[in-house]
């Protein structure tokens, strides 16, 4: 290691006391930080897990598992790192830079972080120790509670009944994971509303209605004064302030947290008045030795309640360590409700407009559960506040503007429909990319400043979008306005072979009528293309065409999945999912499938495509699997292309009651109209049979829904990272205008669409939007119509089902080797292991791993013989 | 040195893809180029962990050189996560943000229609 290189921390020990969320963030930013230092750090826990995300842990009651809460655990491989858990901090000896802990144990520091967070409060009254009344914090809390209303509601033969005292969000929270477990819950609030600390009246009252809707029972402006015991023993009645009572066979309290401050106060550091060991922006607390984090530090007075602040001041802290000058401030972060069914709340800034000047804007809407509020100053300028009940799509987009102008007219921003008519640019402190924490104005310098130029080096230069992905959008627009600024022409360029857009480019090889992608790229682009350029050339030229994918040259255009026609998974192996259209399948058909899961040691699964399909496939084994499918009428399900992936459909009239058409079959005709359409991403469509929509036909690209008088259409809706609900297109109209309206429809989004650009984006961008789109498709204003029928037209005739093509043609046959010196040999390095009957691709962490799939599948039953 | 082995004929290559070959102890991806010439590097795609690199999209890049004008050089696109290569080189083009982790390179020739390739690497690059 060269001396410039040396970290400020070689040599040193610092301990972290308590092992929550902030501990953990500490761990694993100072090991990014400083990669090469030879510092030591031991985090001492007293919960029995390592650290865990205790923001999602209502989320134990879906699962039940403990591991799957648990925080990255490759922090505690790292051989600097030491994470004691089991075992509480009892003295902190600052003369003697020692902490010891309730076992003993003794270790020493150069530094020590305070990282003990809160506990929840219990109110003053009697019987609040009595079996069956919880906290709700911990895994330990969590495992309680559902232990006991299974073991209570067996003991008492009927439904549990729950109260929950405190009406914020966590309470509403413990009283949906309530009754998740089966009981009934009540919610007392002291207040006059839910969400007091967080809502106006008026939100706290829509709110009320929605979770009434979900069978909660609310009781606000009363406090539980007292708990009775049952005659057993356990909690069985809570008293209330008015006089009145409730049964209660479990009790959860959420009425507020503390600091953990004990082992800080005992050890002579200061202690903010309302407790919390103080610190500064440094977030070092009186002593210089010891810092402190997350909810047991107070900074300013207060202690946060929330994850971001906690893990700004860890990342302040290991900034500080390593030399920085990094200081801890915070922002009005906002809060949203989560965890209560479907039922959506968030508020920022001054909800009760008690600034000076400030006016409210509200808007209210109980049949369909929705209020919105805007709170601005005296010229109705800037943003001051906001609250959002029952729909809070505007919430993101609003709360980086707080204190901002808001660029709009407020009533027009919070009216139903409204939030479209708003363009609202992002401030540099709004957080784009969630997963790293990258703000817009990050994002903004890596362009201004570090001469980024595309996408790609935005990711590499802030890291925004190599996580989840779901940013890169947003990365997407911001980076070309920031480029469009500084004059930079932004080129709507495919990849740096082609010089214009997917668009542009479709235009020109159907003008021109081009066949090949070397007469494309010779024409019009330059080298050899790439990953991005050589696809979308071949779904162009297979959507003009309509010609086999695999054909000559375009055989080397498609990306594996395309090329051998099954998606890959993880390990390089293939899905193999066969068409089920309409999700229809026969029962002989159905013994065939199973039969070649059961042969070749295939994980099977329902995929949320409404069809089954068998993962784990090898690539020399693709064509004797698909050659039995076709064998019993199966095809290709194109489940690897971007094209039209399943029709989702209930039964609908031929077997529901309340069925108005026949879905099914309308889904089936549609399914063998558009299978294998080629589109610039894939397609989904939804049937339902009536208005209850059980198909969830408005979340697909195409929706479909019956009505008495024949179907309505939706367009432009899809599920995923960014849901976005269909809107209608036309009404009542029968199926042969049903039929022909969708041909248009997709024909112009395959036209008109930029690569990977979902119907949705396109709809929504598209000059005119919604309006224009119906003149152009339903009064074929540009007089098209016929022509991209036709197109359909074609594609149809044409259609071919892939796999029965390649199965009867040797040469192409030729490349579903594993390897090309060694056919019939397998991956060597596969490996599987059993997982509830089934297999799944080994992990790092599995000890024995089969590399045969169906040993692997066996040993789930029997003892493991064949080790890796 | 390394041994050059005969893996296949030219013909049993498409244009522009790859194929996986095992030689000796190492999985290797060989690709055929448009110019009818071949390159080949490791299977084993360092970020994703699966041998798949002869299944990733082959294509060209523009790079400037010391010494002269701009060239295209071959590159290939993992299947996996989509970062790429030069294929001669086996120096990372785009990591997508991750750390640059390089592929080895296998010396790779035709002769007399037939495929040879090293039956080990060649000297890392410089990442
Ligand atoms: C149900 C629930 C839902 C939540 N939802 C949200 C949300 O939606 N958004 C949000 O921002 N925040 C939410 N929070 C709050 C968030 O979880 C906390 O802000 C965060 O966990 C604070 O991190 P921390 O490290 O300060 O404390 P913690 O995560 O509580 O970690 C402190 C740890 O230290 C241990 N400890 C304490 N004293 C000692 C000692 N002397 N020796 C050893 N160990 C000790 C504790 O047992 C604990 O394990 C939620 C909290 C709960 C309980
Ligand atoms: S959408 Fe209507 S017809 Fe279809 S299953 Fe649901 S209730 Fe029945």
């Amino acid at each position: 290691m060269s001396p410039t290189s040396r970290s400020l921390l070689d040599g040193e020990n610092i301990v972290v006391i308590g092992g929550g969320m902030t501990a953990h963030r500490l761990a694993e930013s100072l090991q990014q930080q400083d990669p090469d230092g030879t510092w030591s750090l031991t985090v001492i826990g007293d919960e029995p897990f390592e650290p865990y995300d205790r923001v999602h842990l209502s989320e134990w009651f879906a699962h039940r598992d403990a591991g799957a809460l648990a925080m990255d655990l490759e922090v505690w491989q790292d051989p600097r790192t030491t994470l004691i858990t089991g075992d509480s901090v009892a003295a902190l000896d600052r003369k003697a830079g020692v902490v010891t802990t309730r076992s003993g144990h003794q270790v020493s520091y150069d530094r020590a972080v305070l990282a003990t967070g809160s506990w929840a409060w219990t109110p003053r009254a009697e019987g609040t120790d009595l079996p069956g009344a919880f906290t709700y914090r911990t895994m330990a809390d969590v495992e309680r509670i559902e232990e006991w209303v299974r073991l209570r509601g067996k003991a008492l033969g009927r439904q549990v009944r729950g109260v929950v005292v405190g009406g914020g969000v966590l309470g509403l929270e413990a009283a949906a994971a309530l009754q998740s477990l089966g009981a009934a819950a009540t919610v007392v609030e002291f207040t006059d509303y839910l969400m007091s600390a967080q809502l106006d009246q008026g939100g706290g009252e829509m709110l009320r209605l929605l979770v009434e809707d979900l069978g909660m029972t609310i009781r606000t402006g009363v406090g539980a004064t007292r708990f009775l015991p049952a005659g057993d023993g356990p909690v069985g009645t809570a008293e209330l302030s008015d006089g009145s009572s409730l049964p209660a066979d479990v009790v959860v309290f959420s009425v507020g947290i503390r600091p953990r401050d004990r082992v800080a106060r005992e050890s002579g550091l200061a202690i903010g008045e309302r407790g919390g060991v103080v610190v500064g922006r440094s977030c070092q607390t009186s002593d210089p030795a010891v810092w402190a984090i997350g909810e047991c530090a107070s900074f300013d007075g207060v202690t946060a309640g929330l994850i971001a602040p906690g893990n700004d001041m860890a990342d302040v802290v290991v900034d500080r360590f390593l030399g920085g000058e990094r200081v801890h401030s915070r922002v009005d972060e906002g809060t949203k409700l989560k965890g209560v069914g479907s039922v959506d709340a968030a508020s920022f800034g001054d909800v009760n407009a008690l600034g000076a000047g400030a006016l409210e804007v509200s808007f209210v809407d109980p049949i369909h559960r929705q209020y919105r509020k805007l709170v601005v100053s005296d010229d109705a300028k800037t943003l001051l506040g906001g609250v959002f009940v029952g729909d809070i799509e505007l919430y993101a987009a609003l709360r980086p503007l707080l204190g901002r102008p808001l660029g709009a007219d407020p009533a027009a921003v919070i009216a139903p429909d409204g939030g479209g008519a708003v363009d609202l640019e992002l401030p540099d402190d709004a957080v784009v990319c969630s997963c790293q924490n990258v703000t817009a104005g990050t994002v903004r310098g890596a362009v201004t400043e570090h001469g980024c130029t595309t996408i790609g080096q935005v990711k590499e230069c802030t890291k925004a979008g190599t996580v989840c992905g779901s940013c890169v959008p947003a990365l997407t627009k911001l980076l070309n306005a920031e480029l469009e600024k500084s004059g930079v022409e932004v080129s709507d360029a495919l990849c740096e072979h082609f010089a214009m857009s997917r668009a542009e480019l479709f235009r020109i090889i159907s003008e021109e009528d081009l066949g090949t992608f070397s007469e494309v790229v010779a024409a019009h682009g330059t080298g050899r293309g790439c990953a991005i350029c050589r696809p979308t050339v071949a779904s162009i030229l297979s959507s003009l065409t309509g010609r086999h994918l695999l054909e000559g040259e375009a055989s080397a255009l498609q990306d594996t999945n395309d090329h051998v026609m099954a998606n890959m998974q993880r390990n390089g192996t293939y899905s193999v999912i066969p068409r089920m259209p309409g999700g229809e399948v026969r029962p002989e058909q159905l013994l065939e499938f199973a039969q070649v899961a059961q042969d070749y040691g295939l994980y099977v699964h329902i995929t949320g495509a409404q069809r089954l399909g068998m993962f784990g496939a090898q690539l020399g084994d693709l064509p004797d699997i698909w050659r039995r499918l076709v064998a019993v009428g199966f095809e290709s399900g194109h489940a690897y292309g971007k094209s039209l992936r399943n029709i989702k459909t209930c039964v609908g009239q031929m077997w529901c009651r309340f069925g108005v058409q026949d879905s099914t079959t309308m889904a089936v005709k549609l399914e063998m109209r558009y299978r294998g359409l080629r589109s610039p991403h894939k397609l989904k469509f939804g049937v339902s049979g009536c208005a209850r929509e059980c198909a969830e036909a408005r979340g697909k690209d195409v929706g479909i829904i019956a009505t008495h008088k024949g179907w309505n259409l939706y367009i432009g809706g899809n599920g995923g990272a960014n849901p976005v609900h269909a809107q209608l297109l036309v009404e009542d109209v029968d199926d042969e205008h049903l039929v022909k309206y969708i041909d248009r429809y997709l024909m112009l989004y395959i036209r008109e669409a930029d690569r990977l650009q979902r119907t949705a984006p396109w709809v929504a961008e598209r000059e005119g939007g919604l309006d224009e789109l119906r003149r152009v498709i339903v009064e074929d204003s540009l007089g098209i119509g016929e022509e991209l029928e036709a197109a359909v037209q074609e594609h149809v005739d044409c259609y071919e089902d892939e796999w029965k093509v390649t199965l009867e043609d040797p040469e192409q046959l030729k490349k579903f080797v594993t390897f090309i010196n060694a056919p019939g040999v397998a991956d060597p390095d596969l490996a599987f292991v059993p997982e509830r009957g089934q297999i799944r691709p080994a992990g790092e962490a599995d000890p024995i791993t089969y590399h045969d799939p169906r040993a692997a599948r066996d040993a789930a039953t029997a003892t493991p013989q064949e080790t890796r | 040195m390394s041994d050059l082995v005969d893996v296949c004929a030219l013909t049993d290559l498409e244009p522009e893809r790859g194929v996986g070959a095992l030689l000796g102890g190492h999985q290797v991806a060989v690709f055929r180029l448009a110019d009818d010439t071949v390159r080949a590097v490791q299977q084993l795609d360092p970020y994703s962990g699966a041998n798949v690199i002869a299944r990733g999209l082959v294509g060209t890049t523009r790079v400037a050189q010391d010494d002269g004008p701009e060239r295209d050089v071959a590159t290939v696109t993992t299947p996996m996560l989509k970062q790429v290569w030069n294929l001669e080189t086996g120096a990372v083009i785009d990591s997508g943000g991750k750390p640059k982790k390089p592929l080895a390179v296998f010396r790779a020739e035709v002769r007399d229609g037939r495929v040879l390739v090293a039956d080990a690497p060649e000297a890392p690059v410089e990442a």
